[in-house]
């Protein structure tokens, strides 16, 4: 009993120090979830929150791009993209194979999803193929129970129906690269596309919208349990341009008679761009799907360069097109209209000969004269008499030399020099001899046809400063056209100049004679104009080289530039084709049936949809303001019909 | 006092219905409850899958617990090295079976259910340690030639169990043991050396630990390290637990458990499901019940008049507190992801089965405290 005494005893004791530490390790456990629910718990509440809390963004609609008339130009067409989750399925590998059976999926891009897969957690889904069509889309949809973790996803891909004949002026879309990044978090978006060139690029961000954005408590996996808040994403504003759709297709299906060309229709008067055309052009479709390389390649050794839009970007010698300038500024600077130049074929400065086109000689020529014949010894003459700098200011005033600031980008400035240009260009003082180059359009002048439109439309719109333009209305901001200031020009010196550029066409012995409109009801006045690509050389001229003998780059441009019809000109017209020889063969017969297509379709005595709804609108407020100033007996709101009658 | 003039050593079964403590069965069910609660969160609400295979365990466990309550303590001394041998057996068969099925195997398939061994195997060893040193007269206890048979009933089932592999529950099963020949009277001397070699032999033992039971060392030791592999268990348990705050985010609107951020919420980390939905309140009273059962076992201890009784009851609360605190020291970072289930609240049947069972040793303890017998069991005359 003593020795049971003593075990009681020794056991009480050991059991009190074993209780002592376990009241210790309870303690801590306390304490510890008293550290982690009461001083840590803000922090740990944050944690929690961005765990279950997922912001998901919703795409926004790009907006639509229209032609005048309502058609589409640029548009989002669905896109059916199979993803796969790889969480989802025990061997991606595996389930790629099987989907590989069903739709064209290449190495490349199970690799690609290998890769991804790396890269992300187990839970996000990767992009196998974009693009599907709808019947891959219906097998994989069928076969969806044999194929874990996949799914398939209804996307929007920006879609071009006029594909090749309107790439230059909407342009393309793609994916964001490194530098178009900004903080706009809708470029986050794996479908996300950003105008990469023409008006998609100019008009981004209105065409872009606004992403809507999801809050959403999302479990481990991803999975959205149900929705917290939402912001609805605003679709991107539609355009509407000033451009004819079907006259686009008509210009740019002349100019495929010819390597490499471009032309510009636009509005004498408001400057609205009827039609823009470079051929050749590219299929646009090709790049918001992501443009194969092979293709890429191509597009960027082609001599004739396809991405450019020649129309805007591409920079010329005017040639005699630029003669008009020469003859405005000789007539603002006191030289008579009558005044008469003897052309033997040359002309000498000093001891410097400067030959005309023609080799024998034009004889006695007015400014009328002159300008049909494209005579270049009379404007030797009077750019001699007047000066670079008076021509340079003219040309200016006229549009050229400088960025009309055009709807879409890489617009070429164009040159016009002057003394100061070459003083500070070239430290070197100027040359008479470069006078008379300018003074026909050669030597350092440089224009794009789209200056050359605008220098046209200025000379026969009454001398008003309009510059082109191509966005007609933006959705929420409304009409874009403007009216264009004076620029002061003497309505004589006009008249007179337009009588030459009438007489180029129409009149015997008029360089464009051969390119007139014959039809009846349509007409079209304006000016050749061929440009060297490089100076004729003694010998050449000496052995007579034709010039469409020599290799295709080193042949002339061809220009014209024109306007119709006659009377009270509406539409004008510039044309270059590239080493396309000569103004009159081959640039004018285009300019011809560009401007007879155009004055047959007229598009500006169309009302366009825009106009028609505005005009419902405004007629139906007349309406409503009339029926509250004179509140007679009342109808029955029943009759709906009756009230739209009366 | 009626309850005095009966036969002590011989008690009807009635009487031991009647002195079985029901307070403390109160006091389990209460736990029991707050698991099929749990549970029943963890499964979002639904009571099928989880909460109704817990509430019938518990029930079955709980008559388990009061026919063991029942049995003869002196039936329990006599059959302790048997029931040790079995449940050794028990062990090679699954070590066994595990080696031919490949990969680690822990439980026996009874149809009902799946036993794990090594839970029933604690009990085992508490049973076995308490019927050799109920035998000690403390000069032999003093003697360390003594010291070799416990420390073989330990090292047995601790290296099967550590070659399962089982890290959690073989240091589960060493600390126990050290905590019985601790209150059995065991020279501190002993607990020094026996310390320092501890100490000594954590390099021997990393190396022969398996590649996950290392992973696990390192990301308790830091979780960063690895937030979306090893160390994500023990952040999102943190982040729930710290995200419940004092009040809770409220029965089932726990969002790491909800949406499963929270990993096994129904067995190792029910605590933390628990906590983050009943918060700092929940969690403290939580603890509160499992020390007022601690307690409880103290004084059933101390009541009772066979040193068999005594280390029984100690050998069975170490035995439980053991898993509380490595549990829920898990859950809370303090200690490494080891496995170990929270008694009565977590969903599994071993578990429960090998609590419920231990306490009704312990019951049986406290109905027989009064029955005075031999080293042996034998009635003491």
């Amino acid at each position: 009993m003593n020795r049971d005494m003593e075990r009681y005893k020794e056991f009480s004791r050991r059991a009190l120090l074993v209780g002592a530490g376990q009241a210790a390790l309870f303690a801590a456990l306390a304490g510890r979830l008293g550290f982690l629910q009461v001083i840590e718990q803000e922090k740990f509440q944050m944690l929690s929150d961005r765990n279950r809390i997922s912001m998901r963004l919703v795409p926004a609609g790009r907006g639509e791009i229209m032609d005048r008339f309502g058609v589409p130009l640029a548009i989002n067409t669905q896109n059916f993209r199979a993803f796969i989750v790889p969480e989802q399925t025990d061997d991606v590998e595996k389930t790629l194979d099987k989907l590989a059976r069903l739709i064209p999926v290449t190495e490349e891009d199970k690799q690609e999803v290998l890769v991804q897969m790396a890269r992300h957690r187990r839970f996000t889904p990767l992009l196998v193929k974009e693009n599907l069509t709808w019947d891959d889309m219906a097998q994989v949809e069928l076969n969806l129970p044999d194929l874990p973790g996949v799914s398939i996803d209804e996307g929007e891909i920006r879609s071009y129906p006029f594909g090749p004949a309107t790439s230059h002026i909407i342009g393309y879309v793609g994916r964001v690269s490194k530098a178009e990044l900004t903080d706009d978090p809708v470029m986050s978006l794996p479908g996300f596309r950003i105008g990469k060139n023409g008006v998609e690029k100019s008009f981004d961000e209105t065409l872009r919208g606004a992403a809507g954005q999801v809050q959403a408590e999302v479990n481990v996996v991803g999975r959205e349990i149900r929705e917290l808040k939402r912001t609805d994403a605003k679709q991107g504003h539609r355009l509407t341009l000033t451009l004819d759709a079907d006259l686009q297709m008509q210009c740019q299906e002349m100019l495929t008679r010819h390597r490499s060309a471009s032309a510009v229709v636009m509005d004498a008067h408001n400057g609205e761009v009827y039609a823009l055309c470079s051929h050749p052009g590219f299929d646009p479709n090709l790049f918001s799907r992501g443009i194969p390389a092979d293709i890429w390649e191509e597009l960027l050794a082609d001599d004739t360069h396809p991405l450019t839009n020649k129309a805007v970007s591409g920079q010329y010698p005017p040639g005699s097109t630029f003669k008009m300038v020469t003859q405005l500024a000789a007539f603002e600077a006191g030289i008579s209209p009558g005044m008469r130049v003897f052309c033997p074929g040359f002309y000498m400065l000093g001891n410097h000969k400067f030959h005309c086109w023609k080799q024998g000689g034009h004889g006695h020529v007015d400014a009328v004269q002159a300008m049909a014949q494209s005579c270049d010894c009379y404007y030797y003459e009077v750019g001699k008499r007047i000066g670079v700098d008076a021509i340079a200011k003219m040309a200016r005033r006229l549009g050229l030399g400088e960025r009309l600031g055009f709807d879409i980008p890489n617009e070429g400035p164009g040159l016009m020099p002057d003394r100061a240009w070459k003083l500070r260009r070239h430290r070197e003082q100027w040359q008479q001899g470069e006078t008379l180059n300018t003074s026909i359009g050669q030597g350092h002048v440089l224009a794009t046809p789209l200056q050359l439109a605008t220098m046209t439309a200025r000379l026969v719109n009454g001398g008003r400063a309009v510059k082109p333009l191509l966005v007609r209305t933006i959705e929420d901001e409304g009409s874009q056209l403007k009216n264009w200031p004076s620029l002061g020009l003497d309505p004589n010196h006009l008249a007179i100049v337009i009588r030459g550029m009438n007489a180029v066409v129409n009149e015997p012995r008029g360089t464009a004679l051969g390119a007139r409109i014959t039809e009846a009801g349509y007409s079209m006045g304006g000016k050749t104009g061929t440009a060297q690509v490089r100076a004729i050389t003694a010998a050449q001229r000496a052995a007579g080289v034709k010039n469409e003998d020599l290799p295709w780059r080193q042949r002339h441009h061809a220009l014209f530039v024109g306007y119709g019809p006659i009377t009270d000109p509406r539409y004008v017209v510039s044309v270059v084709v590239e080493h396309g020889v000569g103004g009159s063969k081959a640039a004018a017969p285009l300019a011809r049936d560009i401007l007879l297509a155009t004055q047959k379709r007229d598009p500006k005595k169309i009302h366009t949809v825009d106009e028609a709804i505005e005009a419902a609108v405004r007629e139906k407020e007349q309406r409503e303001k009339l029926r509250r100033e004179a509140p007679g007996p009342k109808k029955p709101p029943s009759s709906p019909r009756a009230r739209k009658e009366g | 006092m009626a309850h005095s003039n009966f036969n002590r050593d011989n008690l009807t079964l009635p009487e031991k219905f009647f002195s079985i403590s029901w307070p403390f069965i109160v006091l389990l069910t209460i736990v029991g409850a707050i698991g099929f609660m749990s549970l029943y969160s963890a499964d979002g609400g639904h009571a099928e899958k989880w909460a109704n295979p817990h509430a019938v365990r518990f029930a079955v466990g709980m008559i388990g617990l009061i026919i063991t309550a029942m049995i003869d303590i002196r039936l329990w001394l006599r059959f302790a090295y048997v029931f040790y041998g079995l449940c050794v057996l028990m062990l090679v068969f699954v070590e066994i079976k595990g080696h031919i099925g490949m990969g680690a195997q822990r439980w026996i398939d009874l149809g009902v259910m799946r036993l794990q061994p090594s839970e029933i195997m604690k009990i085992g060893v508490i049973l076995a340690l308490a019927r050799y040193y109920h035998g000690r007269t403390p000069e032999e206890i003093r003697n360390p030639i003594f010291l070799l048979p416990p420390l073989c009933m330990a090292l047995l089932p601790v290296g099967l169990v550590f070659l399962q592999p089982n890290l959690g529950t073989a240091t589960m099963i060493m600390m126990v043991v050290a905590a019985m020949m601790f209150v059995a009277g065991v020279s501190y001397w002993f607990f020094a050396i026996v310390g320092t070699a501890a100490v000594a032999a954590v390099p021997v033992l990393w190396s022969l630990m398996h590649d996950y039971q290392k992973r696990r060392v390192i990301t308790f030791l830091n979780p960063e390290s690895d937030p979306l592999g090893a160390g994500y268990n023990i952040i999102q348990s943190k982040i729930a637990l710290g995200s419940g705050g004092i009040s809770g985010k409220g029965f089932l609107q726990g969002t790491q458990g909800s949406l499963n951020f929270l990993p096994e919420k129904q067995t190792d980390f029910i605590f933390t499901l628990f906590t983050e939905e009943w918060g700092l309140i929940g969690g403290l009273g939580l603890l509160g019940l499992f020390v007022a059962i601690i307690i409880y076992g103290y004084f059933i201890a101390f009541n009772c008049q066979s040193q068999f009784g005594r280390l029984l009851v100690m050998g069975i609360i170490i035995n439980f507190s053991l898993y509380i605190f490595i549990n829920i020291g898990m859950v809370m970072g303090l200690l490494p992801v080891v496995g170990v289930p929270l008694p009565m609240i977590s969903h599994g049947g071993s578990s429960m089965l090998a609590a419920l069972f231990g306490f009704g040793l312990l019951m049986s303890a406290h109905v027989h405290r009064h029955v005075k017998f031999t080293r042996r069991g034998m009635d003491m005359v």
